[in-house]
């Protein structure tokens, strides 16, 4: 049977296409995946345990040689002869966007491993896994930010996911871990059927899954808007929603970073925002430009509720890693007041904002990681004080990062607030950002309290105790401090980065024949 | 295949993805909540697979085989997090894991 | 010689960087002193580039020092630069002047204090944001200026931060003015999507052609922020409390220079200012006559040495901001340098008299000072002289043309502020008497043993006598005698020129408003005399005991009563209504929270639900979107 089944396939009058394929295009996602299944494989191989913090140094090793596969990516794209390609069958798209967001990501990768490493030995879990679910995730997040097909997109979504459920679920002798995880799971599975259900309506109606096509489709149907499209545009927010955890879809947000271990949170908060935050410019600013009044006014209430949810609640937190949670709302809030803005400017303020806001808490989460006790536990504003005495150092490094996402010149966080108001007022969304800056007061409190109490001084302070300081998660801390404050200072090498990094639409994959003007961007 | 037989198919598919929808919303067991999104999940396939013929793509059907993969790979995380839960409080009654709130 | 612009805040910054370094290793006193050159440096710079604007004319007296490129975007361009013109250099002049003799003093007032080197690093750092506040070639320095010398006030305020009142003062400072920032960020945005720059030469020209709406728009949003920074009604609150931190950051701080900022900030803009509306100048000098007058009936009811002199800040700043309203920006810069003298004075006469009183501040508990204080009391006297407004010393002068510009604009403006000048002279002709004359109360039932004041080393003394000098002699910058004795307004002209209002009114008129306003000072001051003076002298003076004790008991029992009432109200006041519109904004995000968290319940069906109403919320808007 199966020999008449190859006759079948042989004599088959249309020959099997084999997708041409760029390699280099995809190397930094290959180069994850292939490290996480080697460090997987190594784990389950050698007998004896390794030496602690090889698989920290591994996973650092592999996400820096992603990088280092992504430069000359990024210098292939901004070549004006070569410039962006598709590949895979036009499945991925290579441009200016895709190779900052994949560094944004992996740069991620790098301060959450930095993170882990301590922490997992004092919570006396060290292995491989960790380390292993957050290289398949960054995995994930980097097909999402180069996807050019709804199928990438859920296929880069769920990589992501998965991976993080059970990161969120990892700590076995924490309860609320657990917690976190089935919270997580649960939505996060609901959110993306939606996501799933809206990007079948979308096929349905424009009868493609690829951006490119879905794009060409719209612009050639001017005569009405579909019924089908539109709801499957609401269906794909919520999923995109639900990622960068916009009001109201973020109410998993702060249980879960509240419950999760923290090194995990570091990665939730930085490189899983990036990734949704880069799927939905892709595919909203890119593929649905023609849609682009039905969509921005919803994107305008979500980016208020979500600003004013994040900041109104986290006034009334007393637990440090839940206060970070809902000012991480009010982050997503800001980006997507870039968002709505449409424009390049705005595309380009959203990166921007990404990629400062990546380093300030992937830093700040390092900092609770290092100040948490055994048991992950200890985080609540009580455990912050005294801390300037206990450690100074780290006190000063988080009250600066604080302040970088309370927005205070000088620091990365400053520009990115500038840049995403400069954007929404161009785009003359002035009420949206002055909403956005009077919810940047409010939350500006919630970092203050938390160095007062960290410099406060009085009865209620606990006696001195010993903090130990992981190299690692003090490395980490270097970095992440360190560009905060040289972007803050010097903002413009970012900035002309972002400016670079646009997202385009080509309708090819064979790279060496690309029309380098391609689709313009958007309207 | 034509628009009467199509709004057929979706219309299976919106009543299946209703009734997951009502699954996840009403029901405390956290195993029945697992398989109201597969039920979610095989409402899409059901659309994916009709929309497939309609537009006489392939895409559709190619897009249903990863989505059942996902599918599966997802529930077995699922399953392993509620095991996790059911073995620390001998329940799986989500309301039950409510202890972070505000 | 005008290059050398960029020297002026470069030297702060140096010892700032160079204190962060090594400043721990260099301790006491070496820190100090280093800190002190960087400052004394800075003015040597500032008198230098002054001395070449003075060689060129007209037009040509102002130079632009582009450093660097700092951020390029799109049509968004911003750089680094210096703006060299009058009243910028006039401003790093008496910033970096009045700054030495701060830091030459705290050498000493900060004497023995464990944190002393980290002190000068806070100083020199102020310095320097203050300097790029000023210099700032567009509004973007000038707004990192602005945040840089509130982080360093926040940190100064701080200082101490082992008594819990400094951290909370603290804390007020950074929320209040955060407020006034977010105005001040808005105007920034406004500013630059009307006329496509933030540069001031490219703002400023340009301002005539910006509709009057939106030019009211920025004005105001800038006078937010300026409120703010200058603690105006309503925003004042923190500057009372800000007087936690060292008095010597209470003079250079919280008097002299930073919380001018806003004045300085509104006289850059003066163009645009005089694009808007009528109404906007009109409610700005509104908001500065009625702060004026709220804070000086606040300082008549105070007891702290340091309260009423804060209080007198913000009532000082309220005739800045009279002035700005009045158009009288000359004015207002004239009478910022004399307030920033006599007040830096009267601060570190303060701290001259609570050093020697080993940490006392309570007015109730000094007397008789002048015996065992000479010097600072012989400073502190001319301080009084020149902010109660008597001729010849500076402070005469400058409210005198406050005054007379608000008269101008408004006969109304003018009488308030003329009460207020009363005020101002009797609130702190009480303070004078009640610390260095009368009798000795430092040893009462509570303090047996309290030790014997004593006169403060040289240190300290010789910027008290430095300031006194120039507290007396700072009228002759701009006197009123023609336009050949308008020094200030001669060279400031190329700057405010165009906004200026010119004073129309006749030289007998002037001459007479000028008279009551003496007469409205010395009547406070006789006023207070015979309350807090007298009352010990009438053994002495036994013939008029029975006149006197009348006019006291009736004074006595108004102050007692009504009176006392009435100052208290208004204390109340600033504690309840203004407060509590601060605290009410609080308790209304608190309290939405509080609401709101309920939603968050814990449960995963409910965020399911959550999830559920968005999607179904989406989809009725997306397809109520359907054309068919």
């Amino acid at each position: 049977m199966l020999a008449s089944l190859w006759q079948q396939l042989s004599d088959s009058p249309v020959p099997i296409d084999s997708v041409d394929l760029a390699w280099a295009g995809l190397a930094p996602v290959m180069i994850l995946i292939g490290g996480a299944l080697l460090i997987l494989a190594v784990d389950s191989l050698v007998p004896r345990r390794l030496r602690p913090g090889s698989y920290a140094l591994a996973t650092v090793l592999l996400a820096a040689g992603a990088m280092v596969a992504a430069v000359p990516l990024w210098q292939r794209v901004q070549d004006a002869e070569r410039g962006p390609f598709a590949t895979a069958a036009g499945a991925i798209m290579v441009d200016g966007f895709s190779v900052f967001a994949t560094f944004v990501i992996l740069s991620a990768v790098i301060l959450a491993a930095l993170s882990f490493d301590g922490w997992l030995r004092r919570e006396e879990m060290d292995g491989a896994e960790p380390y292993v679910l957050m290289l398949l995730s960054a995995s994930g997040g980097v097909m999402m930010a180069s996807a050019n097909d709804l199928i990438v997109m859920f296929l880069g979504l769920e990589i992501l996911s998965i991976a993080v459920y059970v990161l969120a679920a990892m700590h076995l002798r924490k309860i609320t871990s657990q917690e976190a995880g089935v919270k997580y799971f649960v939505l996060g599975a609901f959110s993306s059927a939606f996501f799933l259900y809206g990007i079948a309506l979308i096929y349905g109606g424009t009868g493609s899954t690829n951006l490119v096509r879905i794009a060409t489709y719209l612009s050639a149907t001017v005569l009405g808007d579909s019924g089908l499209v539109l709801a499957g545009l609401a269906l794909l927010l919520v999923g995109f929603g639900f990622k960068v955890a916009a009001a109201p879809f973020h109410f998993w947000a702060p249980d879960v970073y509240q419950g999760a271990p923290t090194p995990s949170v570091a990665w939730m908060a930085s490189g899983v925002k990036v990734a949704g935050f880069a799927g939905l410019l892709r595919v909203f600013y890119l593929a649905f430009s023609t849609y682009r009044l039905d969509w921005q006014p919803v994107i305008f209430v979500l980016a208020v509720l979500t600003m004013l949810v994040g900041s109104v609640l986290a006034v009334v937190q007393t637990d440090v890693k839940r206060m970070l949670a809902y000012s991480s709302i009010n982050h997503a809030g800001f980006i997507l007041v870039a968002v709505q803005a449409a424009t390049a400017a705005g595309v380009q303020a959203a990166l921007f904002y990404l990629a400062a806001y990546t380093f300030m808490v992937a830093g700040s989460f390092g900092v609770i990681a290092v100040v948490s006790r055994k048991g992950d536990i200890g985080t609540s504003l009580d455990d912050y004080r005294g801390l300037s005495r206990d450690r100074p150092v780290v006190a000063f490094a988080f009250a600066l990062l604080l302040l970088a996402q309370a927005g205070v010149p000088l620091t990365s966080g400053f520009f990115a607030k500038f840049y995403v108001i400069t954007a929404a007022i161009e785009a003359g969304s002035s009420t949206l950002a002055i909403i956005a800056m009077i919810t940047a007061v409010i939350s500006s409190y919630v970092y203050l309290r938390i160095i007062v109490a960290m410099y406060g001084a009085g009865d209620d302070v606990p006696a001195p105790r010993t903090i130990p300081l992981p190299a690692a998660a003090g490395l980490a801390l270097v970095i992440s401090l360190t560009v905060t404050m040289s972007v803050g200072v010097f903002p413009g090498t970012l900035a002309s980065l972002a400016e670079r990094a646009t997202p385009v639409l080509i309708p090819e994959s064979d790279p060496g024949a690309v029309d380098p003007s391609g689709v313009p961007p958007g309207p | 295949m034509d628009d009467l037989l199509l709004n057929q198919f979706l219309l299976l598919g919106a009543v299946l993805f209703c009734i997951g929808v009502y699954g996840v919303l009403a029901r405390r067991n956290a195993v029945l909540v697992l398989m109201s999104i597969e039920l979610i999940l095989n409402a899409v396939n059901i659309n994916l697979i009709a929309f497939g013929a309609f537009w006489g793509s392939i895409t559709g059907s190619v897009f249903a085989l990863f989505v059942i993969a996902i599918a599966a790979a997802e529930v077995g995380v699922g399953l392993a997090i509620v095991l996790l839960i059911y073995r620390n409080r001998r329940s799986v009654d989500l309301d039950d894991v409510a202890e972070m709130k505000g | 010689m005008l290059d050398l612009v960029w020297l002026v805040p470069a030297l702060p910054l140096a010892g700032f960087l160079i204190l962060v370094v090594l400043g721990r290793r260099m301790g006491e006193p070496g820190a100090g002193w280093l800190a002190t050159a960087m400052c004394g440096g800075a003015f040597v710079a500032s008198a230098i580039v002054m001395a070449g604007l003075i060689g060129e004319q007209g037009e040509n007296r102002r130079h632009l020092l582009t450093l660097f490129e700092w951020m390029k975007v799109g049509g968004f361009r911003v750089e680094v630069g210096f703006l060299a013109d009058p009243l910028s250099i006039t401003m790093a002049l008496f910033i970096t002047g009045i700054g030495t003799l701060i830091h030459l003093y705290s050498i000493s007032y900060m004497h023995g204090d464990p944190k002393f080197s980290k002190f000068f690093i806070y100083m020199n750092l102020f310095v320097f944001s203050m300097l790029m506040l000023v210099l700032g070639s567009n509004m973007l320095v000038t707004f990192l200026g602005w945040e840089g010398v509130g982080a360093c006030s926040y940190l100064l305020i701080a200082f101490w931060f082992s008594k819990d009142a400094n951290a909370s003062a603290g804390k007020k400072a950074f929320v209040t003015n955060r407020i006034g920032d977010w105005g001040f960020m808005c105007a920034m945005f406004l500013t630059f999507a009307t006329v496509g720059s933030l540069d001031y030469s490219v703002v400023l020209e340009q301002a005539p052609l910006i509709a009057p709406a939106t030019a009211t728009a920025i004005a105001l949003l800038l006078f937010l922020g300026a409120c703010g920074k200058s603690a105006q009604l309503p925003l004042f609150v923190w500057l009372p409390d800000a007087m936690a931190g060292p008095t010597p950051v209470s003079a250079l701080i919280h008097a002299a220079t930073m919380v001018t900022a806003g004045v300085y900030l509104m006289t850059r803009v003066s163009p645009i200012l005089t694009q808007s509306y009528d109404w906007a100048p009109s409610i700005i000098a509104w908001v500065g006559v009625i702060t004026a007058l709220f804070a000086a009936t606040i300082a008549l009811a105070q007891t702290d040495i340091k309260k009423v002199l804060a209080y007198s800040t913000v009532s000082q700043l309220g005739f800045m901001f009279l002035a700005i309203g009045s158009g009288a920006y000359v004015a207002a810069i004239f009478h910022m340098i004399t307030h920033a003298f006599f007040k830096a004075l009267l601060f570190l006469g303060a701290g001259s008299v609570i050093h020697g009183m080993h940490d006392e501040q309570d007015m109730r508990r000094m007397g008789n000072l002048k015996k065992y204080m000479p010097i600072t009391a012989a400073t502190f006297i001319v301080g009084w002289l020149a902010i109660a407004g008597v001729p010849p010393f500076a402070g005469f002068w400058s409210k005198d043309e406050i005054l007379l510009s608000a008269y101008e604009k408004n006969p109304a403006l003018w009488f308030v502020g003329l009460v207020t000048a009363l005020l101002t002279a009797f609130y702190m002709s009480r303070q004078v008497f009640m610390v260095f004359f009368g009798e000795e109360r430092w040893r009462d039932a509570d303090h047996p043993d309290a030790p014997e004041p004593h006169e403060s080393p040289w240190k300290m003394t010789l910027p008290l006598v430095v300031l006194a000098g120039l507290a007396t002699m700072a009228g002759i910058l701009n006197l009123p005698f023609g336009n050949r004795t308008h020094f200030l307004e001669r060279w400031l002209e190329p700057v405010v020129g165009e906004s200026e209002h010119t004073v129309t009114a006749a030289a007998s008129a002037q001459i007479g408003l000028a008279a009551l306003a003496v007469a409205g000072s010395l009547v406070g001051i006789a006023v207070a005399y015979r309350i807090y003076y007298q009352r010990k002298m009438e053994p002495v003076e036994p013939a008029i005991m029975a006149q006197g004790w009348k006019y006291d008991t009736s004074i006595a029992a108004f102050m007692g009563g009504p009176g006392r009432e009435a100052f208290e109200a208004t204390a109340t006041f600033d504690g309840t209504v203004i407060d509590g519109a601060v605290n009410g904004v609080a308790t209304l995000v608190r309290g939405s929270g509080v609401h709101l968290r309920k939603v968050q319940n814990g449960f995963v069906r409910t965020y399911a639900l959550g999830v559920a109403v968005g999607v179904v919320a989406l989809l009725a808007y997306f397809l109520s979107r359907v054309t068919f």
